[in-house]
């Protein structure tokens, strides 16, 4: 493969991803695994830059690391205070680590077995983001879907108040 | 362009970890960041799928919104639980919380 500022910047984001979720899972400070996700989020969202995709990049801003992440970083800071003592991870991670590198090898052969080096197809069309929202809603698409998912985050919203008032 | 696999890797890297993080942690509260960790994952999946199978539809980046949607909606309800349990049990490490447990 040639290095162009594409690869490049891929390899960039794809250290930031796997690094921050390297942080998350073995930070033993609950402050630096919440902003190591911060950077995993922020890699994610430069590869869907990079896949061509920038209001999934857009979403993934505002939501995962605008309130996702603020949200994360309350509740730490809400229930820190037996944080400093205790091991970060339990008894069995040895197994866990196991089954974790069990299912990146098994990924992984999949991945290289069945999409080795596919490029893409074709183009993503320029008014990809107007036809989205417009299959948002329309009935011969999403609209079903999209109304069952602001119910869904109605109930969330109400329910997280309930259950988070004393 | 980058090819497909390169995406997919780091997908399924990202995804490992999550699977990890799930399994070894005690903190609840990075349990659930484990947990975003996997979705995450599995949502660039679905866009990197999108892009190079099928950039003409729609259907890989409106699961990859629904996605969100619901990774928001779990993320609101589980730290709500978790500040809940802190309240009552003085706790947030995972095999503490027994109380349905016998």
């Amino acid at each position: 493969m040639t290095i162009t500022p594409v690869t490049i910047a891929f390899a960039v984001l794809a250290i930031f991803t796997l690094g921050g979720g390297l942080g998350v899972v073995s930070s033993r400070n609950m402050v630096h695994a919440a902003l190591y996700l911060v950077l995993a989020l922020f890699g994610v969202a430069g590869l869907y830059v990079l896949l061509e995709a920038p209001f999934l990049a857009a979403i993934q801003v505002l939501v995962y690391m605008g309130a996702i992440a603020v949200l994360i970083t309350i509740t730490i800071m809400v229930t820190r205070r037996i944080m400093g003592i205790t091991e970060s991870v339990n008894r069995q991670w040895p197994l866990a680590a196991g089954i974790a590198a069990l299912v990146a090898v098994t990924l992984g052969f999949v991945v290289l077995g069945l999409f080795n080096g596919l490029l893409p197809v074709a183009d993503v069309p320029p008014d990809n983001i107007e036809q989205l929202g417009a299959a948002f809603v329309s009935h011969q698409a999403y609209l079903l879907p999209f109304e069952v998912a602001s119910v869904l985050l109605l109930a969330a919203m109400i329910g997280a108040i309930v259950v988070a008032r004393d | 362009m980058i090819p497909l696999h390169w995406f997919l890797l780091v997908a399924a890297g990202l995804f490992s970890l999550g699977v990890y993080g799930v399994l070894a942690r005690r903190n609840a509260v990075a349990i659930l960041m484990s947990i975003e960790l996997m979705l995450n994952a599995v949502n660039l999946n679905l866009v990197a799928f999108w892009r190079y199978m099928a950039p003409e539809t729609l259907s890989g980046q409106a699961f990859a919104v629904f996605v969100f949607a619901v990774a928001a909606a779990e993320a609101a309800v589980g730290l709500a639980l978790i500040i809940s349990i802190y309240r009552n049990r003085e706790t947030v490490v995972a095999e503490d919380i027994n109380m349905l447990k016998w």
